[in-house]
C-alpha cells in the first residue's frame, strides 16, 4: 500500500479527487516554484477541472486554483492519506519560541519627523487586489514607469496623512521572494536595500495560508511590516471569518482588514502605516524559526558576514540565502562589492533622502 | 582593497561549505516551516464555515473552460469585441476626420449621422483652418505644404483612424481582464500553444495584438519565462492590428465581396477577413514552433497559471488602465512616428522630376519587384512609407495613383484601383502583405525597449519581411502560372 501510494502522482488523479502532497520529484527552479505555491508535504490538493484539451489541469492548493501542465503535475508525488508533515511537527514543537515573544507591538512616542516623505513598499501575491489597495491609497497621485533597466512595470504614488507625506512603491506581485525570477528579485531588493520605512504585505483574506508565506518572507527581512488583509468582504461572503486581532498577535505585527474596492479599512491602514513608518509603533514580528541545524549554520555565518559588510541590515537573511545556494546573483554581488555599496548607502542614510534605491544607481 | 576581498572570499567559501552540506534542502525547509506555521495561525485566527468560492463561480468555470463550450464562447466573445470595435469606431472616426482634416469640416458627419446641417462654424476642418492661417501669413507654399499637407495631415490621419478603435477595444479587453476571464483563455489554449513551443499566455498577448501590436508586445511581460516571452514578442506582428483592419476590410469588400450577389457581400467580406486572421494565427504558431526549435531551442519552462476568482470589474480602474496606460501611450508613440512619415510622403509627392513626382519615379523603379510580388510599385512604396503607421497605406496608394502631393481618400477607390490594373490577385497579395509584412515603427521601438537587444529587434523585422516576400511571390507566381494554363491573365 505504502509502496503504491509513493508512486502516485498528481497527474494520475481523477477530476474531483483529493490527495495530500508527499514530495516533488525534481530539483531546480521548477521545484522552488511548486514549493512556493504550497506544494509542500502534507498539503491537501484537489483536482478541480481539466482544460478543453485535457491538459493543463486546474488544482486547488492552499485555497487557490493553479493550473499545471500534466508533465509538471507528474512530478508532484501525492498520497491518498495525510501523513503528518515534517514541517508541521517542527513548527508545533517550536511553539515555545513564539510564545516567548514579548507582546505584540510596542507603542512609542516619537517627536515629529521632518523627512520630506516616508517610503512605503507594497508587496503581495498576485490577484490579491494589491493594485486596488495601491489606487485606494494614492488616488490619481501616481506615476507609472519601469524599474530601471528592467521591463517590469513600477508604479509609484503619494498621499499625506497626519501632516506627513508618504511615497509608496508598488512591488511586482509574487508568491515568494526566494525563487529569483526578475519580479521576485525586484521585490526583495527593494525591501532589503530600498530600506522602506514601512512594508505593507497585502494578503488575500480568502487564501490567508498561502499569503502568510510571503508575509513571513518579508518579516525575515524587515521588522517594519504592516499586514493588510484585503478582500475581507469577499471572504465574509465565502463564509471565512478572520479574527484580525488574533492574527496580529500571532504575527507580532499590526494587521488591518480592508475591502479596498469599497474603501473599507483604508483610514486605519493609513494610520497604521503612519505609526510604523514614523517609528511610533515598533512591530516585534514572531518569525518562523529555522530548524536547529540550519540555525547553527546561520549563527556561524552571520558574524562573519557582519564583519565584512558592517552596514548590512539583515545578515541573517543573507546567510540563509547563501547557505540555500539558489541565489547566484546575491553571491556574485557580494563578491564584487555591489552588496557592500548598497548596504553602505543604507547605513549613511543617503538612501532615505528620496534617492531611488535602485540597482541602476549603483555603478558596477 | 585586496584584504577585504580576501575576507569576503573566505566568508563566501564558508557559506559554500554549508551549502554543500545542506544541498538544496534549505528552500524546502524554510518554506515548509513557513507554511506549517501559516496553517497553525490560520487554525487559530480563522473561523471557516465553507471557505470556497460561491458555487456560481464553479458553474461558470465549467462552462467557460468546457471541452464543448469553452472555445466557441471564447471565439464568440472575441468576435463580439471586434464587431463592437469596428462598428463603434465608425462614428467617432468620421467625426475626428471631419474635425481634423476633411474639406467642409463636419458638414458630412452632421448630415450622415445626425441628418441635420452642421452649424457654419463647424463646416471647416482644422486642416483648412491651418491652410487659411498659412495664406494669411503668406507662408511659402513649400512650407505650408510640408507642415500642413505632410506632417499635420499624416498625424490627423493616424489619430482619426487609430484613436477610436483603440479607445473602444482596450476598455473592452481590460473589462475581460478585470473580470478574471483572461487567465481562462490562457488555460484553454495552453495545449495548442505548447505544441508550438509557446506559452498559454501568448494567446492573451496575441489577442491584445489585435488591438495594437505595440500593446501586445508590452503585454508579453505577463509571460515570466524569458524564452516563451521572446517567442511571443517576435511573433506578435502576425496578428492584424487596428491599423490594418481598415485596409483588410476595404479590400475584402471592394475586391472579394463584389464578386458575389449583394445579399451575400457582407458575409463573404467577413469570411475573407476571418480567413486572413486565421492565416495570421497559423503563421504565428508556425513561426513560434520554428523559433522554439531553432534560435530559441529549449524546454518550455515551468508553467504555473493562477485562475483567480471572478470579480466584479471596477469601471474607474478599467478606464484608467485602458485609456491612460494603453491607448494614450500607444497613440503618443504612434504620433511621434507618423509625423516625419507625413512630411516625407509630401516631399516625394511634391518634388517633380520632369512630369512625374518623385513618388512615381521611385514607384516606377520598384515596379518590377512589385509585380513579382503580385502588386505594383506604388503599392510597395506605400507599404514602405507606412512603416511608421499602417493606417496610411491606402491613402498613400491613392495619392500615388493620382499623382498628388498629399494623402487622399475617395468614396469609391475601387474604380481607381481597377483603372490601375488591380485584379483579385493584387487584392489578395495586398492583404497578405499587410498581414505578414513587418511591425510598424511604434511596435519596433517597443520591441527594442522590451528586449534591449538589437539582434531580436532586427529579427522581429526580418522574419515577417522574409515571410511576406516569400508568400506574396509564391502566390503571385503560382496564380499567374495556373491562370496562364486556363487562359486567364492576372
Amino acid at each position: 500500500m505504502s509502496d503504491r501510494s509513493s508512486e502516485l502522482t498528481l497527474a494520475q488523479l481523477e477530476v474531483g479527487a483529493r490527495a495530500y502532497v508527499r514530495g516533488i520529484r525534481t530539483n531546480g527552479l521548477l521545484r522552488r516554484r511548486l514549493v512556493d505555491l504550497g506544494f509542500v508535504p502534507g498539503s491537501p490538493v484537489e483536482v478541480v477541472m481539466p482544460s478543453p484539451g485535457g491538459d493543463p489541469v486546474v488544482y486547488r492548493i492552499k485555497d487557490t486554483q493553479i493550473a499545471l501542465r500534466r508533465s509538471d503535475a507528474d512530478l508532484v508525488q501525492v498520497a491518498a492519506e495525510p501523513a503528518i508533515a515534517e514541517g508541521e511537527e517542527r513548527a508545533i514543537s517550536c511553539g515555545v519560541a513564539f510564545t516567548a515573544c514579548n507582546g505584540c507591538t510596542q507603542q512609542k512616542d516619537v517627536p515629529g519627523l521632518n523627512r520630506s516623505a516616508l517610503t512605503v513598499a507594497l508587496a503581495g501575491n498576485p490577484n490579491t487586489g494589491k493594485s486596488t489597495v495601491f489606487n485606494a491609497l494614492t488616488g490619481l497621485r501616481q506615476h507609472v514607469g519601469n524599474w530601471p533597466g528592467k521591463t517590469v512595470t513600477r508604479a509609484e504614488g503619494w498621499w499625506s496623512h497626519g501632516g506627513q507625506r508618504f511615497r509608496i512603491v508598488d512591488l511586482p506581485g509574487t508568491y515568494s521572494l526566494l525563487s529569483t525570477s526578475t519580479d521576485e528579485e525586484i521585490a526583495r531588493d527593494y525591501i532589503l536595500f530600498g530600506a522602506p520605512d514601512c512594508s505593507v504585505v497585502v494578503a488575500d483574506a480568502t487564501a490567508l495560508e498561502r499569503n502568510l508565506n510571503l508575509a513571513f518572507q518579508v518579516l525575515e527581512i524587515t521588522n517594519r511590516v504592516v499586514v493588510c488583509v484585503n478582500l475581507i468582504d469577499e471572504a465574509k461572503r465565502w463564509g471565512v471569518d478572520i479574527d484580525i486581532h488574533a492574527l496580529s498577535e500571532e504575527l507580532g505585527v499590526p494587521t488591518v482588514a480592508t475591502a479596498a474596492r469599497r474603501g473599507q479599512g483604508l483610514d486605519e491602514l493609513k494610520q497604521t502605516i503612519h505609526a510604523v513608518a514614523t517609528g511610533a509603533l515598533e512591530p516585534s514580528p514572531r518569525r518562523v524559526p529555522y530548524d536547529d541545524e540550519l540555525q547553527r549554520a546561520v549563527d556561524d555565518l552571520v558574524p562573519l558576514i557582519e564583519a565584512v559588510i558592517p552596514d548590512l541590515p539583515n545578515a541573517r537573511w543573507i546567510a540563509m540565502r547563501l547557505i540555500d545556494g539558489g541565489d547566484d546573483r546575491l553571491r556574485e554581488e557580494m563578491a564584487n562589492g555591489v552588496l557592500a555599496e548598497l548596504a553602505g548607502r543604507i547605513g549613511s542614510g543617503s538612501l532615505r533622502d528620496g534617492m531611488r534605491p535602485d540597482r541602476a544607481d549603483v555603478k558596477r | 582593497m585586496p584584504a577585504v576581498n580576501k575576507e569576503l572570499r573566505e566568508v563566501l567559501n564558508r557559506a559554500e561549505d554549508h551549502h554543500r552540506r545542506f544541498d538544496t534542502t534549505v528552500h524546502d525547509q524554510v518554506t515548509e516551516a513557513s507554511y506549517a506555521r501559516a496553517r497553525q495561525i490560520v487554525a487559530r485566527s480563522v473561523n471557516q464555515t465553507t471557505g470556497n468560492a460561491p458555487s456560481w463561480q464553479f458553474r461558470l468555470d465549467r462552462i467557460l473552460t468546457s471541452r464543448i463550450t469553452g472555445l466557441p464562447i471564447m471565439v464568440a466573445l472575441l468576435a463580439v469585441i471586434f464587431w463592437i470595435t469596428i462598428v463603434g469606431a465608425n462614428v467617432p472616426s468620421a467625426f475626428l476626420s471631419g474635425l481634423l482634416r476633411e474639406e467642409g469640416g463636419l458638414a458630412c458627419w452632421f448630415s450622415d449621422y445626425l441628418g441635420v446641417n452642421a452649424p457654419a462654424v463647424l463646416r471647416v476642418s482644422l486642416y483648412e483652418l491651418l491652410h487659411r492661417l498659412a495664406s494669411l501669413m503668406t507662408a511659402p507654399s513649400w512650407l505650408a505644404g510640408f507642415f500642413i499637407d505632410g506632417v499635420y495631415l499624416g498625424l490627423a490621419w493616424v489619430v482619426s483612424v487609430m484613436l477610436p478603435p483603440m479607445a473602444i477595444f482596450f476598455p473592452l479587453f481590460t473589462l475581460l481582464e478585470d473580470f478574471g476571464y483572461l487567465p481562462r483563455v490562457a488555460f484553454n489554449l495552453d495545449k495548442i500553444m505548447r505544441r508550438a513551443g509557446a506559452h498559454g499566455k501568448q494567446s492573451l498577448t496575441m489577442s491584445m495584438g489585435f488591438g495594437c501590436n505595440a500593446a501586445g508586445v508590452i503585454a508579453c511581460r505577463i509571460i515570466d519565462s524569458p524564452r516563451e516571452r521572446l517567442i511571443a514578442i517576435l511573433t506578435n506582428t502576425f496578428v492584424p492590428c487596428n491599423g490594418r483592419w481598415p485596409t483588410l476590410i476595404l479590400i475584402a469588400s471592394l475586391f472579394v465581396a463584389v464578386r458575389v450577389p449583394a445579399h451575400l457581400a457582407t458575409v463573404v467580406a467577413a469570411a475573407t477577413i476571418s480567413a486572413v486572421t486565421l492565416l495570421g494565427i497559423a503563421v504565428t504558431l508556425l513561426v513560434s514552433l520554428a523559433l522554439s526549435r531553432t534560435v530559441l531551442r529549449g524546454e518550455p519552462s515551468a508553467f504555473t497559471l493562477e485562475l483567480p476568482p471572478y470579480r466584479r470589474p471596477q469601471l474607474g480602474r478599467i478606464l484608467y488602465t485602458s485609456l491612460i496606460d494603453r491607448t494614450l501611450f500607444v497613440l503618443l508613440r504612434a504620433i511621434v512616428c507618423a509625423a516625419p512619415a507625413g512630411g516625407l510622403i509630401w516631399l516625394l509627392g511634391a518634388i517633380h522630376i520632369g512630369d512625374a513626382t518623385l513618388y512615381q519615379v521611385v514607384a516606377g523603379a520598384l515596379q518590377p519587384i512589385g509585380v513579382a510580388l503580385g502588386m505594383d510599385g506604388v503599392i510597395l512604396l506605400a507599404f514602405v512609407f507606412a512603416i511608421p503607421a499602417n493606417e496610411i497605406v491606402i491613402p498613400t496608394i491613392i495619392m500615388g495613383y493620382q499623382n498628388l502631393s498629399r494623402m487622399t481618400e475617395l468614396s469609391n477607390p475601387g474604380q481607381l484601383f481597377a483603372d490601375n490594373g488591380w485584379t483579385l490577385l493584387t487584392a489578395a497579395c495586398v492583404m497578405l502583405f499587410s498581414l505578414l509584412h513587418y511591425p510598424c515603427t511604434t511596435t519596433t521601438l517597443t520591441i527594442w525597449s522590451e528586449t534591449r537587444s538589437a539582434r531580436w529587434t532586427l529579427l522581429s523585422n526580418l522574419i515577417p519581411l522574409s515571410i511576406a516576400l516569400a508568400v506574396c511571390f509564391a502566390v503571385a507566381q503560382v496564380t499567374r502560372a495556373l491562370g496562364a494554363t486556363i487562359g486567364l491573365h492576372f
